[in-house]
């Protein structure tokens, strides 16, 4: 179905700006959203998607412009109001109580009423009806926090969906999930379209939104470049409106797939039988000097529980890790941080940036934290790093003073990755690296990672995205319920025969 | 005139200055400083003067309050040191030699930071919550006290012990040069080194910091030492001004008075960014109140809520909520109401932090 252009718009937004603190994040922006269509929001990092949604839903209040809802001026002053007025919105950094319940999250401040106060039964059946229209089946008891992100986020969005609203909005929702979540969330979307809800989705998997948009509107710099419905607007064409220029070359990349690994010798890590009671089962990995291996699984199939146990973030109960062909014990990052190992979480804001922190001191607190307090880096050097990898990565805005909670989600993501880097490791863990960073950045990341492991460096490498997993990567371990069920060399497998492997492969075949 | 007021001291600062300028309106006397024999004497020496024992007791409690901590064992501590300098000196044959009453203070400090090593153990080793930990020895700490002296008030008289709340040096009193050391002792170990930023980082989000490899544990740790052992100093140097280790009174409230005056300094209560100069701020803000109470004729009964409408006025005026209505009032009556343009708003990334965290608390 796609929207004409003659219905009245529910949601008008017109001469939007914004500024902050040396950063004019709006600059005279339009957007209008109309009832029953998905509608698309582009742009690099930072060009000002998740700004404009907090400015429609009064997280932030507008400098000038006008909003209107209905055909009526609005004015939100808080999320609350925004969400009587039927805009209901899941932010892109995941808002919910991690010690609450799931269940209470998803029915927080719409909790069904029985004569004696809450009916917490009913919130708990609530909840599930709700978690499984996501296709969810969840403990709804269960804490928030003992659940992974992904499914974090899918709690996110099914809380959304309690509000009965006209207006879905939708920030980066998808940054977490697999294929089957992305498509059990397209449905429920698709759904809610075809009965007239407006729905504003962002995403930087450009396959999604060619799949799910009716329309899509570009901005950059935080300015507005155009609205184009979507058969108008063929990719690479999406692409150069969103960067300002035309993307490099990605087929140069998968070069880094086929270079040859020299595997005499002894792996600078090896990981035999790692396993703990209920989390993982015994999994293998080693990885080779300068040789990039991925992990590809489903969501839950044991990825993060793996890197964390060889980092040392959790305890395995089983299983040795030799490091350099020597028996490592990791307790404690420190002792991996010890053998050169770093670690980039998936779950950038609770384990990942220290948000009230400038963007050059969590650059350098890995680096810090290896030296000790009593050393600290010199302000010459920490201002060679800084400069080195905010050129690098192309971190925006180029102000290393700003606290690295201003920044956008995608550009944190690269000042934590050189948080990594400027520890100078030997081997490299990166979990879902590129979540939440834009085409153009996406392509800087990888060809980053590319070029590190040719000058030696040893990377892990998890992702979603299997054709980044594939183009990268020269062996690929496997991983389904909670352990790994082989080793795959990236040459010999195009991407559906992976999808296959992941879905189907009978266990134990383990292939080299 | 903008980059000033965005500053964070800018608040407290004025606070300050507004409380010496109103009540030296009220009486001149508030501000009056005499010549004696070289020496500086009148009501603004005292506040320096006086502000020792809290000033050291809030520096600690600043840095546990960086790492998400709070001490409520600083008062205690304060009694049990007290306690074990005066008995030392009581027991001595002879209570003026110098070298009695430095070996006093040494074992009192040394006390005072074997009880911080205990507080930090209960909180980074064993991960009891801080205000649990730190009450056990709030409320044993005095009975401690009481047993060293034996249930009695221990009074001594000893000049060198004196010296330490009421002599001078040169023409300031000694007092004044202990917490202006610790002060700046401390300032240089934190921002001079990494210490600092770590104790921010662990504050701030301590997985975060835990996966970057920082070792938040000795931090935490040091934190409680750091806060024991200048609560031993300032216990000394009340006893000293009463020539007397009271078990009760010694450090009466004073981890309350201490936190007010971390806040009111700007450092935040959720731990992470904190601000030494805030604290000096802070603490002599509550300690010219204190002697404003006095100055001005506050009868005693009517002292605390006094008292506590001033720190009501001193917070409300720090509130960037507050700025806005102010600001958003000022601006209509200049203003016709119909045009009434979007304000443009300079405490706009304060609202909108908190704008941010009361979304993150829905
Ligand atoms: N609270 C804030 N304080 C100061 N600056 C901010 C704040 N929030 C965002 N910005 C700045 O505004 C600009 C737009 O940020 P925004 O988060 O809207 O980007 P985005 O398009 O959502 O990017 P991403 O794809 O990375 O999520 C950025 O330059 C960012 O640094
Ligand atoms: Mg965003």
């Amino acid at each position: 179905m796609l929207a004409d252009t003659d219905v009245p718009p529910v949601v008008e937004m017109r001469g939007i700006t914004i500024r902050f603190p040396g950063v004019l994040a709006l600059d005279h922006v339009d957007f209008f959203l109309r009832p029953g269509e998905v509608h698309s929001l582009m742009g690099e990092n930072g060009a000002g998607k998740s700004t404009l949604i907090k400015a429609l839903t009064g997280v932030y209040q507008i400098d000038s412009g006008t909003i209107a809802v209905d055909g009526q001026a609005r004015r939100f002053e808080t999320t609350a109001d925004a969400q009587r007025a039927g805009i209901s919105t899941v932010y892109q950094e995941v808002n919910l109580c991690s010690n609450l319940s799931v269940g209470e999250n998803v029915m927080l401040g719409h909790e069904p009423r029985g004569r004696f106060g809450i009916d917490w039964n009913g919130v708990h059946r609530e909840a599930e009806r709700h978690l499984t229209s996501l296709g969810l089946e969840l403990d709804t008891r269960s804490m928030l926090s003992s659940h992974s992100i992904a499914i974090q986020q899918l709690v996110a969005i099914a809380r959304a969906m309690v509000l009965d609203c006209s207006v879905l909005i939708l920030d980066e929702p998808t940054s977490s999930l697999d294929r089957g979540e992305v498509e059990q969330l397209f449905s429920v979307i698709r759904d809610l379209r075809d009965k007239g809800v407006a729905i504003l989705f962002v995403s930087h998997f450009l396959e999604q939104v060619y799949e799910i948009s009716d329309r899509i509107t570009v901005l950059r710099n935080g300015q507005l470049v155009g609205e184009h419905l979507i058969d108008d607007l063929p990719r690479d064409a999406l692409v150069t409106e969103m960067i300002g220029r035309e993307l490099g070359d990605l087929a140069a990349l998968s070069k880094n797939a086929d270079r040859e690994i020299d595997r005499t010798g002894t792996p600078v890590l090896r990981a035999s039988g790692v396993s703990r009671r209920g989390v993982l089962q015994a999994s293998d990995i080693d990885v080779y000097d300068g040789e990039v291996v991925g992990i590809a699984g489903l969501l839950g199939s044991g990825r993060t529980e793996l890197v964390r146990m060889l980092y040392g973030a959790d305890r395995a109960d089983a299983g040795t890790i030799e490091v350099d062909g020597r028996e490592a014990r990791m307790h404690a990052p420190r002792h991996a941080i010890g053998h050169k190992i770093a670690f980039s979480s998936e779950n950038r804001r609770e384990e990942g940036v220290v948000a009230d922190l400038t963007v050059a001191e969590n650059m350098i607190l890995g680096l810090q934290a290896q030296r000790g307090w009593l050393k600290p880096v010199p302000k010459a050097e920490r201002d060679a790093i800084v400069a080195e990898y905010m050129d690098a990565l192309g971190v925006r805005p180029a102000d290393p003073t700003l606290p690295v909670g201003n920044l956008s989600g995608g550009n944190q993501q690269k000042v934590l990755l050189a948080r990594w880097l400027a520890t100078a490791p030997e081997l490299l863990i990166l979990d879902e690296p590129t979540r939440g960073i834009d085409v153009g950045a996406k392509a800087d990341i990888q060809r980053k990672v590319a070029e590190l492991s040719e000058q030696g460096l040893s990377v892990i490498f998890i992702s979603s995205e299997l054709e980044e997993v594939l183009r990268i990567a020269q062996r690929v371990v496997v991983m389904r319920d909670r352990g790994q069920i082989g080793t795959l060399d990236s040459s010999d497998v195009d991407i559906d025969a992976l999808i296959d492997y992941i879905a189907n492969s009978e266990e134990g075949s383990v292939t080299r | 005139m903008k980059a000033l007021t965005k500053h964070r001291l800018f608040w407290p600062a004025t606070a300050l200055i507004t409380l010496l300028v109103v009540n030296t309106v009220a009486n001149p006397n508030f501000a009056k400083v005499t010549v004696q024999d070289g020496q500086l004497y009148g009501n603004p020496i005292n506040i320096l003067r006086e502000s020792a024992p809290l000033m050291l007791v809030a520096l600690g409690m600043t840095i546990v309050i960086a790492t998400r901590g709070i001490d409520l064992s600083v008062g205690a501590v304060m009694a049990v040191s007290g306690a074990v300098a005066l008995t030392i000196i009581d027991r001595a044959d002879d209570s003026n030699r110098v070298t009695v009453v430095a070996i006093a203070i040494v074992v009192a400090v040394l006390v005072a930071l074997v009880l911080g090593v205990w507080n930090g153990f209960l909180v980074s080793v064993l991960g009891i919550q801080p205000i649990i930990a730190t009450l056990v020895l709030m409320l044993a700490g005095r009975g401690a006290a009481l047993l060293i002296t034996d249930g009695f008030i221990t009074t001594v008289n000893s000049d060198p012990l004196s010296y330490i709340a009421s002599g001078y040096l040169l023409i300031l009193p000694f007092a004044f040069f202990v917490w202006v050391a610790a002060v700046v002792i401390v300032g240089l170990v934190e921002r001079r080194t990494a210490l600092g930023m770590l104790t921010e980082a662990v504050g701030i989000n301590p997985e975060a910091s835990r996966l970057a490899g920082v070792r938040s544990r000795g931090i935490v740790w040091s934190a409680y030492v750091l806060s024991g052992t200048l609560a031993g100093i300032a216990g000394v140097i009340y006893a000293s001004n009463i020539k007397a280790a009271d078990a009760n009174a010694a450090g009466y409230l004073i981890e309350l008075y201490a936190i007010l005056a971390v806040v009111l300094g700007g450092t935040s209560l959720m731990g992470g960014k904190f601000s030494i100069a805030g604290t000096v701020i802070g603490v002599l803000t509550v300690q010219a109140l204190d002697s404003a109470i006095l100055f001005l004729g506050v009868p005693p009964a009517q002292s605390p809520v006094f008292f506590a409408a001033v720190v009501i006025l001193v917070v409300l005026l720090q509130s960037p909520r507050v700025h806005r209505w102010g600001r958003s009032l000022g601006s209509s009556v200049r203003r016709t109401p119909q045009e009434a343009p979007p304000e443009v708003d300079d405490d706009r990334d304060a609202d909108r932090a908190e704008n941010v965290q009361k979304e993150a608390v829905r």
